[in-house]
């Protein structure tokens, strides 16, 4: 579980995040959306350590990691996988060795090992035979899935995913949609999702805030997202004509 | 002023990162390898051309200028070993080299700043200075002296041939003159230049790409920063280390 208490950031005196607290809780996945521009990447890359706070609290557990330094830190950053908007694979690296990179970093194990692992990984997102392509050889799906494939490489508690269906067809954004749901109740981490897209809402949102403005203005489930009379979450939810028409004849 | 010594504040916390302690040596050892290839063994083939048109180009205007009966002909040789050992082979190739890996540098961590990987390696807890700036100083440090003996060799043959087939010189005379009066201090003295510069030139390049914010059009600007930069340093540091080596 992370608790999030009280957590302001700002750039050059500008406020990005107000006074956000919020609880993300483990085996499921949750979600903060908002539209482009809210403080959704702060938020998330504040929670991961990426930027400093300006104020406030962040709890991986017991732990308070805001107030540790960066050798400290790593031993929850050991049980983080992160996946990335542009995926973040390493260009110079093959698929293989993205994956295992982890594991040459931070595991002992024998390169058997190791490559039972990785190989278990790539299955476990559909990437089969594709060990010794690079990046630049994958398409977009398979790039998230690869990077998928190293975030759990090491069995992570905790998975973060900024914007993991941006640049994908719908259909591979279910997919990798399902996968992280799926991941989320298989290894029972505490998984967070960075979106503005509808469909995965609907899909996998367990739990969902709605940040406006670097604010939290609404907090709740994927059943309750469709009824609340929050305007700011309507304006989103119901943004495009089609949603805006069935709420009308809903109403 | 003020930005200035910002800069400068944050290039020695970035330094102090880079020489923090390795996670695992052994992955460390594998990127160093894999820099002396991209940033050693790669560099062979651009510095052996430039050194032997340098050393012919030395050669035949040191020719033109000496064609008084008074100066001996051996002064040829020995003006054009001289001037390869004491600047060319040491500075001059550190400013090619300022251009080729600097601008490397920069652009390969620049990409990697905004691509996010550096980011990813941050989440994993990897010293993402370290991992990626050590092994490209510690590699530069070992090979730009390599190459600055190449450059030395190739430079004086360039000369020699340049000055054999034009007819300025004989090759008596030639070999003669590199072997006058030959002072081996001057080979260290290039070399402990060789050394700062290869320093100037990783550290500065991979301080620019580190700290792009922004898109390509930055990874860009970085690249011709880290150029322009190293190209200053080494030029005000070749001064300086002259001073105080050759006083």
């Amino acid at each position: 579980m992370i608790n999030v208490k009280n957590l302001n950031k700002s750039f050059n005196g500008n406020s990005v995040l107000k006074n956000i607290s919020v609880s993300f809780e483990a085996g499921k996945t949750n979600l903060i959306i908002g539209m482009s521009g809210s403080g959704k990447t702060v938020l998330l890359k504040s929670i991961v350590g990426l930027h400093e706070i300006d104020s406030g609290e962040i709890w991986y557990e017991n732990t308070l990691f805001n107030k540790l330094d960066f050798a400290d830190r790593k031993k929850i950053r050991s049980e983080m996988g992160m996946l990335f908007q542009g995926s973040a694979l390493f260009d110079s690296l093959t698929v293989e060795q993205n994956v295992r990179f982890p594991l040459d970093m931070f595991t002992d194990k024998t390169p058997e090992e190791k490559i039972e692992r990785v190989n278990f990984c790539l299955k476990r997102v559909n990437i089969l035979n594709a060990n010794d392509l690079f990046p630049s050889e994958l398409s977009g799906g398979m790039k998230k899935r690869v990077a998928i494939a190293r975030a759990i490489s090491l069995n992570p508690k905790y998975l973060f995913c900024d914007e993991p269906n941006s640049g994908l067809d719908p259909l591979t954004a279910i997919l990798i949609d399902a996968l992280i749901k799926e991941l989320t109740e298989e290894y029972s981490m505490t998984t967070i999702v960075n979106t503005h897209d509808m469909n995965s809402v609907m899909e996998i949102g367990e739990k969902i805030i709605f940040i406006s403005d670097g604010v939290k203005c609404w907090e709740g489930n994927k059943n309750e997202i469709l009824s609340s009379d929050n305007e700011k979450l309507n304006d989103f939810v119901f943004a495009n004509s089609l949603a805006k028409k069935l709420r009308t004849q809903k109403s | 002023m003020i930005k200035f010594l910002s800069h400068l504040g944050r290039y020695f916390l970035l330094l102090k990162k880079v020489f923090s302690k390795p996670e695992k040596p052994v992955i460390y050892y594998k990127q160093t390898m894999r820099e002396f290839v991209f940033l050693g063994l790669n560099s062979i083939g651009i510095i052996t051309i430039i050194s032997f048109f340098m050393g012919a180009v030395i050669t035949l205007q040191t020719a033109y200028n000496t064609e008084n009966p008074i100066y001996p002909a051996y002064l040829i040789g020995l003006g054009c070993r001289d001037s390869i050992i004491l600047e060319f082979s040491s500075t001059v190739a550190a400013l090619i080299l300022a251009g080729k890996v600097g601008s490397n540098i920069a652009s390969e961590i620049g990409t990697m700043r905004v691509t996010e990987q550096i980011d990813a390696l941050e989440i994993m807890g990897v010293n993402s200075a370290s991992y990626l700036i050590l092994p490209k100083i510690i590699a530069t440090l070992i090979f730009n002296p390599v190459l600055t003996l190449i450059s030395i060799i190739v430079g004086i043959l360039g000369g020699w041939i340049a000055g054999t087939l034009s007819g300025v010189v004989t090759s008596e005379n030639f070999i003669y003159g590199i072997q006058y009066a030959f002072i081996p201090y001057y080979i260290t003295y290039s070399m402990i230049k060789t050394v700062f510069f290869a320093f100037i030139i990783t550290s500065v390049s991979a301080f620019q790409g580190y700290y792009v914010d922004g898109g390509s059009l930055e990874v860009g600007r970085a690249s011709t920063k880290a150029v322009v930069y190293s190209s200053i340093l080494i030029l005000l540091f070749n001064v300086i280390l002259t001073q105080l080596l050759l006083s």
